[in-house]
């Protein structure tokens, strides 16, 4: 039997352990320390469609991430869907024409927002609307022109 | 004949479902925060926490260790091996961990703590308590619910934390999978609240399932060597089934 006092010990090495795991978990293993943690300004897009796009995929600029989706929700006036994003403060610089399309990662990789940039002086700055989009391409849509497209051809 | 039988099976079960929920409020309302009881709940959890780290440490190890295995071979059919990291830390977080972790400590605690309260019982050491008017629930069977309410969630997060560096140890020693690449998918899926946090809670509930049917079994023990060891038993048994229906029931209520 050990002492009382090497007992208690042991025990609130045990406690400071699982706060040390529970630290370097959340800090090292979940998106805690990502762009939603520092400063960031919040633009808007009107997409006709926007596919798979879920929140919080990422949105990127010549491929870097530099951003997330923060919300998607139908507008109710244009019945198109309405993607919200955050930027890092840091690319406070965006063209005010830059553009925004739904892209896919790979084949059967998740979709994402990528912007282009455009030559306008004035920057994109909190609240913004980014006016040009490219909407997500449906791949039934594609396959079903392509029918439309050979069967004309045989026509 | 029967169906009365039958009808008296779940009269029974359903008067010891009760009968174990009103055990439960009576432990925690009963809850007194003296120096006698956080002395004893830190010195319950460490025979039932600190005593049980090794055996989640090396499940942890071993079980990240096979999961990285077979998840990196299966994934790299399809050219994907670099997601590995995502299967990891979700399927770890929010399943394996809490789960594995709460039927662990049903084996490795739960039925110690069910022995002693029972044997404690068989040797009418609860009865002697009674009789000098020292409230037995209260001396008892609180700190060492208290114990694995706190044990269960450290242990959690200590077996997350070994089976994530299983989980590096072979994809990133052995496999070779970039560790920028590692890391970064594991930060951009695992969501800190949705996921970790869920798995979190998740954890905490069994604890409380976990510790508490250990104390219930014990308590309700018969007094004698059988009744003991049934008492074990069942805590193992009722702890596995009730932490897996739980699982169940709050992974759709998290979705």
């Amino acid at each position: 039997m050990k002492s009382s006092n090497q007992v208690e010990i042991a025990a609130g090495i045990f406690l400071m352990l699982g706060i040390a795991a529970l630290i370097f978990l959340a800090v090292e293993a979940t998106d805690s320390n990502g762009v939603k943690g520092g400063q960031t300004y919040q633009v808007n897009a009107l997409f006709s469609n926007i596919g798979g796009l879920k929140r919080r995929a990422p949105v990127s600029m010549a491929g870097v991430t530099i951003g997330r989706v923060e919300s998607i929700e139908l507008d109710s006036e244009t019945l198109e869907a309405r993607v919200v994003m955050n930027i890092d403060a840091r690319y406070d610089d965006l063209p005010s024409d830059t553009s925004a399309s739904v892209l896919t990662s790979g084949i059967l990789g998740d979709q994402y927002v990528g912007l282009e940039p455009g030559g306008a002086p004035e920057p994109l700055t909190d609240g913004d609307r980014i006016l040009l989009t490219n909407s997500a391409v449906v791949l039934e849509q594609l396959i079903g022109k392509y029918i439309f497209n050979t069967e004309e051809e045989a026509e | 004949m029967n169906g009365q039988a039958q009808q008296q099976w779940l009269v029974q079960a359903v008067r010891r479902l009760g009968n174990a929920s009103v055990f439960l409020v009576q432990a925690l309302a009963g809850m007194k925060c003296t120096f006698f009881h956080v002395g004893e709940t830190l010195r319950q959890v460490y025979y039932i926490g600190v005593r049980s780290l090794i055996i989640i440490m090396m499940s942890g190890f071993f079980v990240g260790l096979v999961m990285t295995l077979q998840t990196y071979d299966t994934l790299s059919r399809f050219g994907a091996g670099d997601s590995v990291s995502t299967v990891l830390g979700l399927v770890l977080f929010k399943e394996l961990g809490p789960v594995l972790t709460a039927i662990l400590f049903a084996g490795r605690a739960g039925t110690a703590v069910a022995a002693e309260i029972g044997l404690m019982r068989a040797t009418e050491q609860i009865d002697a308590l009674d009789l000098m008017g020292i409230d037995a629930l209260e001396r008892i069977v609180q700190p060492r619910l208290l114990a694995g309410i706190i044990a269960v969630p450290v242990l959690t997060l200590v077996f997350n934390f070994m089976a994530l560096l299983g989980g590096v140890t072979f994809a990133i020693g052995m496999m070779g999978v970039d560790p920028i690449t590692f890391w970064g998918n594991l930060q951009n899926s695992v969501g800190l609240w949705e996921d970790f946090g869920a798995g979190m809670l998740k954890a905490v509930a069994f604890g409380v399932v976990a510790s508490w049917l250990a104390v219930y079994f014990g308590w309700t023990a018969h007094p004698t060597s059988e009744g003991v060891a049934k008492a074990t038993t069942h805590t193992v048994i009722a702890t596995s089934i009730s932490v897996l229906l739980l699982d169940f029931v709050l992974s759709a209520l998290m979705m």
